[in-house]
């Protein structure tokens, strides 16, 4: 169980570029299915030749960022719609991390990597290392959260919630747009990285389905927790990560085919979409948001 | 300040459903000058603002603000100088962002927006007495979302984030009509203030022939993408709505059917 928090905390820093996307600019993105995978492969191909792990890792992270822009350069040059613009990025990665890797697994079995430090320790799967993701995780979040407070951050907010408003406010909605995906992907890249040293091997398959996760965290989190201020959503979707990792393994635990994973993650996010939407549900968020509304003083 | 020189405006050039929504229109207008604008539905108001903001590009002719030729710059370069005040109360601001978070938008319209943090103390000071010139008791809910507001608090902030900068030209694209008479009332009230008070340059359409004379020192009637009456400052004082109705009428060559004109 202790793994799957593990899993839940790494998985986090993707979940919360899924949340920069998918919540903050309403661009739901589905290029990290593609990023992840090349963080991966860019990390491990780099430590296996013997560079520093940071430095893997800032290029795994720079080659998500890379991925992003190309999709925003689609979506806002090309007018190309934002589903079809990830999805066209995601499979043309397909073919690229397949280059990168030279074949569609690549193992970093006694590779020195972040995570040599915890294994050695004898941390990893213990309380211990799931402390150092959390802070880990939460310095991540932090940074986010600094950055949407910002001048530019609450630009880039605006474009997402009112891009008409935003537009006429003399924000460019175009580079707002590119921006937030070069660091949605950056983040979603870095998770690959992680993943990659945690794992010891990047795969070619590893990042299939990946958006699901992103919102299945990103949705529960915010069933959960709920989204009012900044902070709030960024926490909700690193806890949403973590509590869809734990049900993942409790399915997992209850003898599910690890095969029928991705099945109950679509039925996840399928009920977590469409429960709010049932009219008893509706009447009870109502209600709630009426008292929040009467507390916050408004006539 | 503003001039629009020969600009003419056609939505689907070129196809069967070809409209010309502005057919060479002119218009100058000089710094402290107030324009109203009426006419019937289709006459070609909105498309004008839209063409001076820069949401649509203009096929022929220029606008030119202080001088400087805009025509071909997209809308959010042309926010230097142009702000706006949409019909619809949720246009103008950012429903998830707070009170704060939305004024930090305005109060940096047109100018680039960094790292350093969108609201801090001293502008919250800023903000708070900004905002206790609209009267509304915005100033002590800073953090509020702006989604919690009503339409009116919604559109008198709105109207607060497109003046106060003192941009060279404010479009009011019938910013009253969507509220009741009473909340119509107060931000029309605030409108008067708030160009008084920094002196704006400001073109306002609206259906209410009342709030058109009442409001503004000319007035300019449009038909079928057309400027087709100019009242300026000394006759706009002692015009009224009948008059205008009849002078449409006459324009018009036929009688007045068209009611949305009366309000």
């Amino acid at each position: 169980m202790i793994t799957a928090v593990e899993l839940g905390l790494l998985y986090a820093v993707m979940a919360v570029g899924v949340y920069l996307t998918y919540r903050v600019l309403d661009f739901p993105d589905l290029t990290i299915d593609g990023s992840y995978t090349t963080g991966a492969a860019v990390t491990a191909v780099l430590i296996i030749s013997d560079v520093p792990v940071a430095v893997a890792m800032l290029a795994g992270t720079l080659s998500g960022v890379l991925a992003g822009v190309v999709t925003g350069l689609l979506h806002v040059l090309g007018n190309i719609n934002p589903l079809l613009a990830g999805i066209l990025t995601q499979i043309a990665l397909y073919s690229i991390n397949l280059r990168i890797m030279g074949k569609s697994n690549v193992p970093l079995l006694r590779e020195s990597t972040i995570m040599t430090p915890l294994r050695e320790a004898g941390l990893l799967g213990t309380w211990g290392s799931a402390g150092f993701l959390t802070v880990g995780a939460v310095a991540i979040g932090a940074i986010l959260y600094w950055f949407l407070g910002t001048g530019y951050g609450v630009a880039l907010r605006a474009t997402g919630d009112n891009e008409l408003m935003a537009r006429s406010q003399g924000i460019n909605t175009g580079t707002a747009k590119i921006v937030g995906l070069a660091l949605s992907n950056g983040l979603v890249a870095l998770c690959g990285s992680l993943l990659a040293q945690y794992q010891g091997y990047a795969d070619i398959s590893m990042g299939i389905g990946l958006i699901v996760a992103g919102l299945a965290s990103v949705i529960i989190g915010q069933a959960l927790f709920g989204m009012t201020a900044v902070w709030q959503a960024i926490l909700a979707a690193m806890a949403g990560s973590v509590i869809y990792r734990v049900v993942i393994q409790l399915a997992l635990n209850a003898n599910l085919n690890p095969n029928d994973m991705k099945l109950v993650s679509a039925v996840l996010v399928v009920v977590a979409l469409v429960v709010p939407q049932v009219p008893a549900v509706k009447a009870m968020r109502a209600r709630m948001r009426r008292r929040r509304v009467a507390e916050a003083g408004v006539s | 300040m503003l001039k629009i020189d020969s600009v003419t405006k056609k939505f689907f050039p070129g196809t069967n459903n070809e409209r010309v929504a502005l057919r060479r229109l002119s218009l100058s207008l000089v710094e402290g000058d107030f324009v109203t604008v009426i006419g019937s539905n289709g006459a070609g108001k909105s498309t004008l603002l839209n063409v001076i903001a820069g949401r649509y590009r203009a096929e022929e002719g220029a606008v030119l603000i202080d001088d400087l030729d805009v025509s071909q710059l997209p809308e959010h370069r042309r926010a230097r100088w142009v702000s706006r005040v949409f019909q619809d109360p949720m246009a103008g601001t950012s429903p998830h962002l707070t009170i704060e978070e939305n004024l930090a938008i305005a109060f940096h319209r047109g100018k680039s927006r960094g790292l350093r943090m969108a609201v801090t103390k001293d502008r919250r000071d800023v903000f708070r007495e900004a905002l206790a010139t609209l009267e509304l008791g915005l100033e002590d809910r800073l953090q509020l979302r702006v989604g919690m507001l009503s339409g009116g608090q919604r559109q008198a902030l709105s109207l607060l984030m497109a003046t106060y900068l003192e941009p060279s030209i404010l479009l009011l694209d019938e910013h009253t009509a969507a509220l009741d008479p009473s909340r119509a009332e107060l931000i029309t009230r605030l409108t008067k203030e708030a160009v008084e008070r920094h002196n704006l340059t400001a073109l306002m359409v609206t259906h209410n022939m009342h709030q058109a004379i009442e409001l503004g020192n000319r007035l300019i009637m449009m038909h079928e993408g057309e400027i087709v009456l100019e009242v300026d400052e000394e006759r706009k004082r002692t015009t009224t709505p009948e008059n205008l109705l009849a002078e449409f009428g006459r324009i018009k060559g036929a009688s007045l059917s068209d009611r949305t004109l009366l309000d």
